[in-house]
């Protein structure tokens, strides 16, 4: 009987076979999730004390959505896929007559003067159905900052000819140097307020 | 014969003796970034679609609340109606304030100064109990939240 030789060595032909099917397996069960969604900030609880401060009528873009998803805009009905096109509009009209302190020498709208001032006036007012599905309630408020990040990458484009959302995004990933940071500080500050982002959300019906 | 083959010798095969390690440190890279689903979903979350949805910056700070349909195996305990689970258990939106605060609690400082609710709303629910949500989280002056959605046409939700 021939004697053995120490323990005999173990096949290593078929380890890169048993890695591969690790590495498939990894492969499929990864996902490098990044969230993502739309930032909104509430209202903060006010004094009861204050005075609401008084708005014109026309400066306010009514939206309702009732139960059944149907939406009424300024007291009419309305598709949702016409409300971008309506509330650019009415942010970017600009009614405030020439001379004025509330004149906007960069809108570009019809300048009715049944609608609003100025885009720093113009307030968007939400309300909503407590019945009112989330999917419509979240497509109404896509639409609605869809509608003010077009006309702030208009005016990011005729300023500094980069998109706003592009720049916005620069701005707020931590891992833009500090100083180019700095710089676009200024300019996202500047778009932010010519048309500033004033949506307001009622208490919701019953 | 011997002699012919040495003739037309061909190319020396490419070495695939590293190709084990190539394939560990893919295999490691891939097992270090996974993240096996941490929380057992425990309601119906289907994500409505955006198209102006901004990313939502590192996860520290960041506090998730799912409300959807429970389902099936859960509807004998809790009832048909839209529930909120946070961290793998079910709450009441009464026991919601203290729930966020202890969680707000634990956070780092810096953290908790940027602190965001990230609401994951399966897009069946009604406005209802995203509003009693909303008005809770007001109560406690946690302002910054986010409705988390996902790429793509807005349309298609309807």
């Amino acid at each position: 009987m021939p004697r053995r030789k120490g323990a005999p060595e173990v096949n290593a032909g078929s380890m890169a076979d048993i890695a591969f099917l690790l590495l498939i397996f990894f492969l499929v069960t990864t996902t490098i999730d990044t969230d993502s969604g739309l930032d909104r900030m509430l209202p903060p609880i006010e004094p009861p004390t204050e005075e609401p401060p008084v708005i014109k009528e026309k400066n306010i873009f009514t939206v309702n959505i009732n139960k059944n998803g149907q939406l009424l805009v300024e007291e009419k009905i309305m598709d949702i896929k016409n409300l971008r096109e309506a509330a650019v509009a009415f942010l970017d009209n600009g009614g405030a007559a020439q001379g004025s302190p509330e004149y906007c020498n960069y809108c570009e709208g019809k300048r009715d003067i049944t609608s609003s001032d100025n885009p720093s006036k113009a307030i968007i007012s939400l309300k909503n159905d407590r019945e009112t599905k989330y999917s419509t309630y979240i497509t109404v408020q896509n639409e609605l900052v869809g509608a003010y990040n077009d006309l702030r990458n208009r005016e990011s484009q005729r300023l500094y000819n980069i998109d706003f959302v592009k720049m916005e995004a620069e701005y707020l990933n931590p891992e833009t140097p500090k100083d180019t940071r700095d710089e676009l500080k200024d300019k996202v500050r500047r778009i932010q307020e010519l048309f500033p982002q004033k949506l307001s959300e009622a208490e919701t019906s019953n | 014969m011997r002699k012919s083959k040495k003739k037309f010798r061909a190319l020396p095969a490419v070495s695939t003796t590293s190709l084990p390690d190539i394939v560990f440190i893919l295999l490691f890279f891939f097992m270090t970034v996974t993240v096996i689903k941490d929380t057992n979903l425990l309601v119906e979350n289907t994500l409505p679609n955006a198209t102006e949805a901004v990313e939502l910056k590192s996860s520290n700070g960041i506090i998730e609340l799912r409300i959807g349909k429970p389902l099936q195996k859960y509807q004998g305990e809790v009832g048909m109606e839209p529930q909120i689970q946070l961290e793998g258990k079910f709450i009441r939106v009464d026991e919601l304030q203290g729930y966020v605060l202890g969680m707000l609690n634990k956070m780092a400082e810096h953290n908790r100064r940027k602190a965001t609710v990230s609401l994951k709303v399966d897009k069946t629910v009604g406005m209802g109990i995203v509003a009693d949500i909303k008005a809770k989280l007001r109560a406690i002056s946690l302002l910054k939240i986010n409705y988390a959605t996902l790429d793509g046409e807005v349309l298609a939700n309807l």
